[in-house]
């Protein structure tokens, strides 16, 4: 006889798997003339079927899953690593640091006259935007590593996070006062978007959740210990600190490859645990398959609502997973206190 | 102003003349682009989608309008372009609405991720960057190149030679060396003597308090500018309305003399585009100087 827990868990698996598959299929069928089964039909039918949804909305349907996914995992990570319900996958440095980095590649080519070297601009034009972005996100992280000397200490770690955030935020923004062209494609990469992602960015979505997922899922125990505090969890045996280190690596890989592919989605990372729990508490091994899979069907189901909405035009997706999840978390808050 | 729409529709007659006689001869074309990379068409493309309204509005000029399948949300001159589909900005264009038109060629600026996303879609892209006049001429060559178009891209040229001409001998003499601050951005950015504005204002007579050396579009200290004190201002009429509001700029004398050219976003965008009315844009800076008062003191 299951549990009440494990029945919970049981239903949002079920309800998650179902929820994917019915988006992955209106993924297919939202498109630039708005969303219709029979539009589909009708694209498929036409010669260039294989190209609208072949190469276009294929991809970016499965991409917008994978790369939510990967932000709902890292969200989870780091708030079991931080112990703190607030604590947001972007906070280590890995945000500003994309972001800076892709700034400096759009910025690149009109720097040359400010004092950088051509050959050093083109290099780093040469680096391409993805490459850029999660260059960057990796260094931010790294920063705030060296920063809090290592993963020791928990406070120290999320100190450092912001102080590095901040710094590289002010770099991106000095580079965009020297380069004003920059400033659009800035804009666009932190409000985040699906449109761009192609099959060989789901490759690399898809490589980097399997290599950030076995990880974080080994180390799920050491976090369902950290729970009952760094004394309890030190006196369990636990390395804390190669714990951390192996953590904040799976979390910097998670949100680096997130990152470059998509540009700064808000608030899947942070919203995905939150529902996870709300529906089925669980320990880590658990919470973060769940948080993984819930990430990315907020992200999917954002990426369908963003095509069809104002079809043809679109709403950039991040200002709608910030409105959708925001808004449910609020509504799920304001429930909590009237029950 | 009637008559330089009259010049135009004839030019584009013109323009479409040559185009529907040279159109027979296909074969194919290499150009390279902005970015140094030569591409290579199998023939004069049919169908061109432009994300940038400077580039819209050369392949109008160039006769080739009606070869345009799609547009960015800012492309809005000529009045023909606004009736087809919007395809979101350089930075979010909508790949699948694009690809959907089946273009032949893509027009854009420099601006990465768009860009890939097309070629990987097997799309021919053409980056053209357009910084200064040398850059619109250019531009322009490589178009009309593209577009088998060279006869009407030396009418253009010269098109915009004639009509800046014309602008220069409405330019009062007593507007001759003095120093103007033209204003892109309230923030404030201003565009400098190495922009094709600065150039534009230059071969009207006027000196730029932006010096070369700061580039093309630098972000200024406000103080700058009040110690700069130009002798005249140009800037958006809204923005030129609030200027007075701005700590120590109720100074300026340009201001309280009134020596100020403030235009409207649809007349400010002809100044601020760099394409092919560039002359026109000239001309509308003139008739602004012609209608000013004379301004106090001595040029320097």
């Amino acid at each position: 006889m299951p549990s009440l827990d494990q029945q919970r868990r049981r239903r949002l698996a079920t309800r998650l798997g179902t929820l994917t598959l019915a988006l992955l299929l209106a993924g297919l069928a939202a498109g630039s003339d708005g969303w219709s089964i029979r539009g589909l039909w009708e694209t498929l039918q036409q010669g260039d079927a294989a190209l609208i949804v072949g190469q276009i909305r294929a991809p970016r349907t499965l991409g917008a899953w994978l790369a939510g996914a990967l932000l709902g995992l890292a969200g989870a990570v780091a708030q079991g690593l931080f112990r703190n319900p607030l604590a947001d996958p972007y906070l280590l440095g890995s945000a500003s640091g994309a972001s800076l980095a892709v700034v400096l590649v759009l910025a690149a080519s009109s720097l040359t006259g400010h004092g950088v070297a051509l050959a050093t601009a083109s290099a780093v034009a040469r680096l391409g935007l993805v490459g850029a972005a999660f260059a960057g996100a990796l260094l931010g992280v790294s920063l705030t590593l060296i920063l809090a000397r290592g993963a020791e200490q928990t406070t120290r770690l999320l100190l450092a996070g912001v102080v590095v955030g901040v710094l590289l935020a002010a770099g991106s923004d000095l580079v965009t006062s020297a380069a004003p062209d920059a400033l659009r494609g800035k804009q666009a990469f932190m409000l985040g978007s699906t449109g761009f992602l192609s099959w060989s960015a789901c490759a690399v979505l898809a490589a980097g959740l399997l290599l950030a997922l076995p990880p974080a899922w080994r180390l799920a125990r050491a976090l369902d210990a950290l729970t009952l505090g760094e004394d309890a969890a030190r006196s369990l045996g636990l390395s804390l600190s190669r714990l951390r280190a192996a953590l904040v690596g799976a979390l910097a890989l998670a949100i680096g490859v997130a990152v470059s592919q998509t540009g700064l989605i808000a608030f899947v990372g942070l919203v995905a645990p939150h529902l996870v729990r709300r529906f089925a508490p669980a320990p880590h091994g658990y919470t973060l398959l769940a948080s993984a899979a819930t990430g990315g069907t907020l992200l999917l189901a954002a990426d369908v609502l963003a095509r069809s909405l104002i079809a043809p035009q679109e709403v950039p997706v991040g200002v709608l997973t910030a409105l959708l999840g925001g808004a449910y978390l609020l509504w799920l808050l304001h429930r909590r206190r009237m029950a | 102003m009637t008559r330089s729409i009259s010049i135009w529709r004839r030019a584009i007659a013109l323009c479409w003349l040559v185009a529907l006689s040279a159109a027979a001869s296909a074969q194919p074309l290499t150009v390279r682009d902005d970015r140094g990379i030569e591409i290579t068409l199998a023939a004069s493309p049919r169908r061109i989608v432009s994300l940038l309204p400077s580039l819209t509005e050369s392949v109008c000029a160039l006769g080739a309008c009606a070869r345009l399948v799609g547009v960015d949300r800012f492309s809005n001159w000529p009045e023909s372009v606004r009736t087809l589909p919007q395809l979101g900005g350089l930075e979010d264009a909508q790949i699948e609405r694009v690809t959907a038109l089946k273009p032949d060629l893509v027009l854009a600026a420099p601006s990465a991720r768009a860009i890939e996303r097309f070629e990987s879609l097997g799309l021919k892209v053409l980056v053209l960057e357009s910084r200064d006049r040398a850059d619109v001429k250019r531009t322009l060559n490589t178009l009309a190149r593209v577009l088998d178009a060279s006869a009407q891209a030396a009418a253009v040229w010269s098109k915009i030679e004639h009509d800046e001409r014309l602008a220069v001998e409405r330019v009062p003499a007593h507007w001759r060396g003095r120093r103007v601050y033209f204003e892109v951005d309230a923030t404030p950015y201003a565009a400098g003597a190495g922009s094709f504005i600065g150039e534009t204002l230059a071969r009207l007579g006027l000196a730029n308090i932006v010096p070369i050396e700061l580039g093309p579009f630098p972000k200024l200290n406000p103080e700058f500018v009040v110690r700069a004190q130009p002798d005249l201002v140009i800037a958006q009429r809204a923005n030129l309305a609030e200027m007075p509001r701005r700590a120590g700029w109720a100074g300026l004398r340009a201001l309280r003399s009134g020596s100020t050219c403030g235009f409207e976003p649809v007349a400010y965008e002809l100044l601020i585009r760099p394409g092919p009315r560039m002359g026109e844009a000239a001309q509308s800076l003139a008739a602004c100087l012609a209608a000013l008062p004379a301004p106090g003191g001595a040029a320097r």
